[in-house]
């Protein structure tokens, strides 16, 4: 565990201010959070800046956070193959869930947020190919939702389902 | 890609061919599973690919959220089924890191040594998969072979062929069994035999080499965007190995090549992971002459079972903590964290989210399946022909369990 903030972390703050919010040392990386209109500018330096160079995204998920506000959040973990340093991004935004895309500044993002936007219904603005990845395109609802039962709704096919409207 | 006209005949006259739409799957024998590629094809050029995922989804991570964290052990299982304990390993290590436990050392040269057969296991697959899907049934016959005995080391081990759920959350579930580190010399010792018959039957085969040899490459800098790893990412000649430059468990106390090649191509894929199953014997014979004695598991009984049973006769704490682990599990601190490790198919992270219950409030898998799968829709050079898609697809070695989660 690493108490201390890594300098890359100072580079960042010293660029971006109170734009962004340090969230301190986790167990495992360094995490910071940006608000959704920062998010595609912080990116792009993150990528660019050749003391951070992070041109690995290891994952991008969605997180719901019901009841909580803000609902949403998005979570980028970055790996820096030149620096070997990792970093993770929080992105916190609430109903309707809107953040701009990423994957044109790494292309794997592609994937990753079209589950997202099947899994959470998070709408990535300017997605290439924004559409349902694992479920079918006329599938209602969306499924890692906290408010989506386990067993879905009820249905022609999904006879255990629970009754839409009950608690 | 809707609006293509989909012809079934040509144009006699004109005789030009038009564009079609043909689906490749989800029930093809090449497809390693239930994949649908949606391809448009221009006679035999293949214009664009689309994979159409998700007929195996079965909702993991939703699953898991309701689920203990022992629970989600089997269905980490089935992420990857051709490397079980890896996939246990990388949740284990995520738990303990929210835990703070050191697990000890016995346990964890045990779980290296796992999660290396494994690797050989899933390297093997495709070693003769890959020539299976162009066309050399021989291979697979014989690779198969080999997967056997360590179906049978497996069982010996865990007590299961294919859905092992050995690795826990402080250690592993039993020691070795008696004669379990003999087994493993002999087969450490037959491997690099084998994997030299397959160099030399398949390796010059000339087919082979027209059907691979500069197809499908991608450039290290695209390998690094689309966010390929492992034996995909090396082959592309980016020197990046989790093993080597994040150690966990006691990788930093063994000593291993990484093996990378700059070719870039399907056979490059190939022939990485023919040599990575080499380092894996290395990696496992170092844990059999470095492995000490001591507890397979950590001595918590809030954690995990008592390491000596007989304490559940006299002690009454002991047998408190049994039931209550029993019946509820154990409790994970408020916290979250991402552990990645060097899987067989590449990065394999968990990101966990607790809330400081016994089950976890998010667990997100990061499948390297999944990612390696985009390459087929990205910046794929020469991959011109329908025939080069099937040998793209094979090269990548995309497990469909794990794509679709």
């Amino acid at each position: 565990m690493t108490d201390r903030r890594p300098a890359f972390c100072d580079r960042i703050m010293d660029h971006f201010g109170d734009r962004v919010s340090d969230g301190g040392a986790g167990i495992d990386m360094h995490n910071i959070e940006v608000a959704p209109e920062n998010l595609k500018e912080l990116c792009r330096f993150l990528l660019q800046a050749p003391e951070l160079s992070f041109d690995f995204l290891s994952d991008l998920c969605g997180v719901d956070f019901l009841p909580d506000n803000p609902r949403f959040a998005v979570v980028y973990h970055l790996y820096s193959t030149t620096h070997q340093h990792r970093l993770r991004l929080k992105c916190r935004f609430d109903d309707p869930p809107r953040l701009p895309t990423v994957a044109d500044i790494w292309t794997t993002a592609n994937w990753h947020e079209r589950e997202a936007f099947d899994m959470y219904g998070i709408v990535f603005e300017g997605h290439p190919n924004l559409k349902r990845i694992y479920m079918w395109d006329e599938f209602d609802g969306y499924p890692m939702r906290k408010d989506f039962p386990v067993r879905g709704y009820k249905d022609e096919y999904n006879p255990f389902g629970k009754e839409r409207g009950e608690q | 890609m809707t609006n293509v006209t989909v012809l079934s005949e040509t144009d006699d006259k004109a005789r030009v061919t038009k564009e079609v739409l043909l689906n490749l799957g989800p029930q093809h024998p090449s497809t390693h599973g239930v994949l649908q590629l949606v391809l448009q094809l221009n006679g035999e050029i293949v214009e664009r690919t689309e994979p159409h995922i998700g007929y195996l989804h079965r909702g993991t991570e939703k699953l898991a959220e309701t689920f203990t964290y022992t629970q989600i052990f089997p269905l980490t299982d089935r992420l990857d089924y051709v490397c079980p304990p890896s996939n246990n390993l990388g949740f284990a290590i995520a738990v303990e890191n929210l835990l703070g436990i050191e697990v000890p050392e016995r346990a964890q040269y045990i779980r290296v040594m796992m999660a290396e057969l494994s690797r050989i296991s899933g390297h093997l697959l495709i070693t003769g998969a890959l020539p299976m899907d162009l066309g050399a049934m021989t291979a697979l016959l014989y690779a198969m072979r080999e997967r056997e005995m360590l179906m049978d080391l497996m069982e010996m081990i865990t007590g299961a062929r294919m859905h092992t759920s050995y690795i826990r959350v402080g250690g592993v579930r039993e020691d070795l069994p008696e004669g379990a580190t003999e087994r493993i010399r002999e087969f450490c010792q037959i491997l690099p035999k084998r994997l030299k018959d397959y160099e030399r039957l398949i390796a010059s085969n000339r087919v082979f080499l027209n059907r691979t040899r500069d197809i499908g490459v991608i450039e290290p800098k695209d390998a690094i965007d689309l966010g390929l790893s492992g034996p995909n990412l090396r082959a592309s000649g980016v020197d990046w190995d989790i093993r080597r430059d994040c150690p966990y468990e006691v990788y930093d106390r063994l000593d291993f090549d990484v093996i990378t090649d700059t070719a870039c191509d399907c056979y490059a894929r190939w022939i990485c992971r023919i040599h990575e199953m080499r380092e894996s014997v290395r990696i496992i014979e170092q844990c059999l002459d470095q492995l000490p004695e001591g507890d397979f598991q950590v001595d918590m009984p809030t954690i995990a079972f008592p390491v000596d049973k007989e304490l559940l006769k006299t002690s009454m704490e002991t047998h408190i903590h049994h039931f209550e682990l029993s019946a509820y599990g154990f409790k994970v601190p408020k916290g979250e964290v991402y552990a990645a490790i060097e899987a067989p198919k590449g990065e394999l992270g968990y990101y966990v989210i607790s809330d400081g219950s016994e089950k976890p409030f998010r667990l997100r898998v990061r499948a390297p399946s999944f990612v390696n799968l985009q390459a087929l829709e990205g910046k794929v050079s020469n991959m011109k022909y329908l025939a080069d898609v099937i040998a793209m697809l094979g090269s990548l070695d995309p497990v469909i369990a794990e794509v679709d989660k």
